[in-house]
């Protein structure tokens, strides 16, 4: 099994592909959790997910040379912004590829990247 | 090299087999080369051994290369130590065979040298002593099983997907392609798609690494899968053969890039027999190589289809192309390659150019056109349309063409618009047109022979 991090990317500023979670859902289903059971169901483990506030939220923190600089926003300005992130096991790139094809954020327009984790020794 | 790396004539013969021409256990009879003040009988003979058993590794290195790189991919997971080793049983066996004789099995000879070779190696890299457990495992039952040509799924064509794997760049596919199922050299591959050695070997390098640490699977794809790789790998030996038949910069024509992906694609059409579009392939590249030497002069210019001297085309290429070409179109699941074969099929089978059924290829060329809409078919389409039904007819579909923009920088479409209008004697019109082909036109023949248009409408 592998370690992947799924970091899901788009246009925060679109609400199809950046919904709030339970929004026009009348279950109060999470929109990532037929998602979550069609993984399960074959055999990727989920082992941890969270979809992110907005980058208005976000700080950027640098160490230069012991000097802390600490500036507003995410650390680059892109069109396209992280929205959230997953981690699953799976047993090759092909199966962490299907995953991310099926995640709603790729199915909403967004870009899915898809990074093996460096495995600890 | 290292103690543990002894020279070739230390071991016994790999396969454990007696020699095929009775003597004895080899390095225990100094060879010819090896003695002391050869006789000049002597001298001619060891040379004359060492010519045949080069002929020998040549041979096998044509047929055994991918399937021994592919082999020991599968049971050892490394990448570069599957070369390495495989490169050594190479260079093992020029000594080798030069001094005790072919082997009767060369490729399980060679197989079983790069096999040991990778043992030894991972037996001395503790990193590597869970790996080795799995080839001790995995080197016994297969042994017999893993040389035949059937029965057990072939190894190259787990490596011809994974080479061809989406998440690699198209340059990577390519380069890997060549290196590890065709064998060549890295500074080979670097000649041939014009960049340095240097950068063709990071290229390999970078791929190699990313196949190992995002875990890129060394299968053939499940079912679900399976179309839309084939389709990849079909498109890599494609651009392989169109980079060695119209050269996008430099020479011509590389015949050895030709070559290799017409031996790449008779590998693939064999391995997946059920698959109509590999055999389609395979004949769409036969078809076309077929032509390949009338495309050229004897001053290295271009020959346009119309002028081509037939005699010259291979018949023998042509007879295996569309011979293919029937059997696949018999699976009743036609495809882009299969109507590209039936296309090149059409021009091989007329024996002069008035001959040819242009009715039959513009319909080939719209039949082609569902399969996704490409401008390149269109322009194809209205040349056919030309021939079938006249130059006016050919140039109101290629005036359309000329309206959308996706084709703009292609030189092709005011090639073909300016000898349209040369045909129809609106020769100032076919002038301004060849001369906007020129500014496209990627090679100097292709230059060469725009300019020779160009001068007989201006004069």
């Amino acid at each position: 099994m592998t370690r992947y991090l799924l970091l899901m990317c788009g246009d925060e500023t679109e609400p199809q592909i950046a919904p709030h979670p339970l929004a026009d859902n009348e279950t109060e289903e999470p929109c990532w959790m037929p998602w979550a059971r069609e993984m399960e169901a074959r055999g990727v483990l989920l082992v941890e997910g969270a979809q992110l506030q907005p980058t208005a939220t976000a700080t950027a923190v640098r160490n230069s040379g012991g000097e802390m600089l600490v500036a507003d926003g995410p650390f680059a300005e892109t069109k396209e912004q992280i929205l959230g992130y997953d981690v699953i096991e799976c047993t090759d790139l092909d199966e962490a590829i299907y995953a991310a094809s099926r995640h709603p954020v790729a199915l909403a327009g967004g870009v899915v990247e898809v990074r093996p984790v460096l495995a600890s020794v | 090299m290292t103690a543990a790396e002894p020279e070739p004539d230390g071991k016994p013969r790999p396969d454990g087999k007696p020699r095929p021409d009775g003597n004895p256990v080899p390095g225990s009879v100094p060879s010819a080369a090896a003695s002391v003040g050869p006789s000049p009988a002597t001298t001619a003979r060891a040379e004359a051994a060492a010519a045949v058993a080069e002929a020998a590794v040549t041979e096998a290195f044509r047929q055994e290369w991918g399937k021994i790189v592919a082999s020991l991919i599968r049971m050892t997971g490394n990448w570069d130590l599957a070369e390495e080793c495989t490169q050594d049983a190479f260079a093992a066996a020029l000594t080798k065979w030069a001094s005790d004789g072919v082997p009767d099995r060369p490729g399980a000879w060679l197989t079983t040298t790069a096999r040991n070779r990778a043992l030894d190696r991972l037996r001395r890299s503790k990193t590597e002593a869970v790996k080795l457990q799995e080839v001790a495992a995995l080197s016994v039952p297969e042994e017999p099983a893993a040389w035949g040509d059937s029965g057990v799924q072939d190894d190259r064509l787990r490596l011809m997907f994974t080479c061809c794997h989406p998440a690699l760049t198209l340059e990577a596919r390519v380069a890997l392609t060549l290196r590890t199922l065709a064998g060549l050299t890295t500074a080979e591959i670097a000649r041939a798609f014009l960049v340095p050695e240097a950068t063709m070997a990071k290229r390999l390098t970078r791929a190699k690494h990313k196949i190992r640490d995002a875990r890129i699977p060394y299968r053939v794809p499940p079912a679900h899968l399976l179309p839309e790789r084939t389709t990849g790998v079909l498109a890599v030996l494609y651009l392989l053969f169109n980079e060695g038949y119209s050269a996008s910069a430099g020479d011509l024509m590389r015949p050895d890039l030709t070559g290799e992906a017409i031996r790449l694609g008779r590998l693939l059409a064999g391995l997946m027999p059920d698959e109509p579009e590999a055999t389609g392939l395979l004949a769409l590249m036969l078809l076309q190589d077929a032509r390949s030497t009338a495309r050229l002069d004897g001053h290295g210019e271009l020959v346009s289809l119309e002028d081509q001297d037939r005699t010259r085309w291979d018949q023998a290429k042509i007879a295996e192309g569309i011979a293919l070409l029937e059997a696949a179109l018999r699976r009743q699941r036609a495809g882009p390659y299969q109507l590209q074969a039936a296309i090149a099929a059409c021009h091989a089978e007329a024996p002069r150019p008035g001959d040819t059924d242009w009715a039959q290829i513009a319909l080939l060329y719209g039949e082609l056109g569902k399969f996704g809409r490409s401008g390149v078919v269109e322009l194809n389409r209205a040349v056919a349309v030309a021939m079938a039904e006249g130059p006016e007819a050919g140039l109101a579909l290629v005036d359309e063409l000329a309206a959308d923009d996706g084709l703009s920088d292609y030189y092709l479409l005011p090639a073909t618009r300016a000898d349209l209008l040369r045909r129809l004697d609106r020769r100032s019109e076919a002038a301004a047109s060849y001369r906007a082909a020129l500014k496209l036109a990627p090679t100097e023949p292709e230059r060469r022979y725009l300019t020779k248009r160009l001068s007989e409408v201006s004069g």
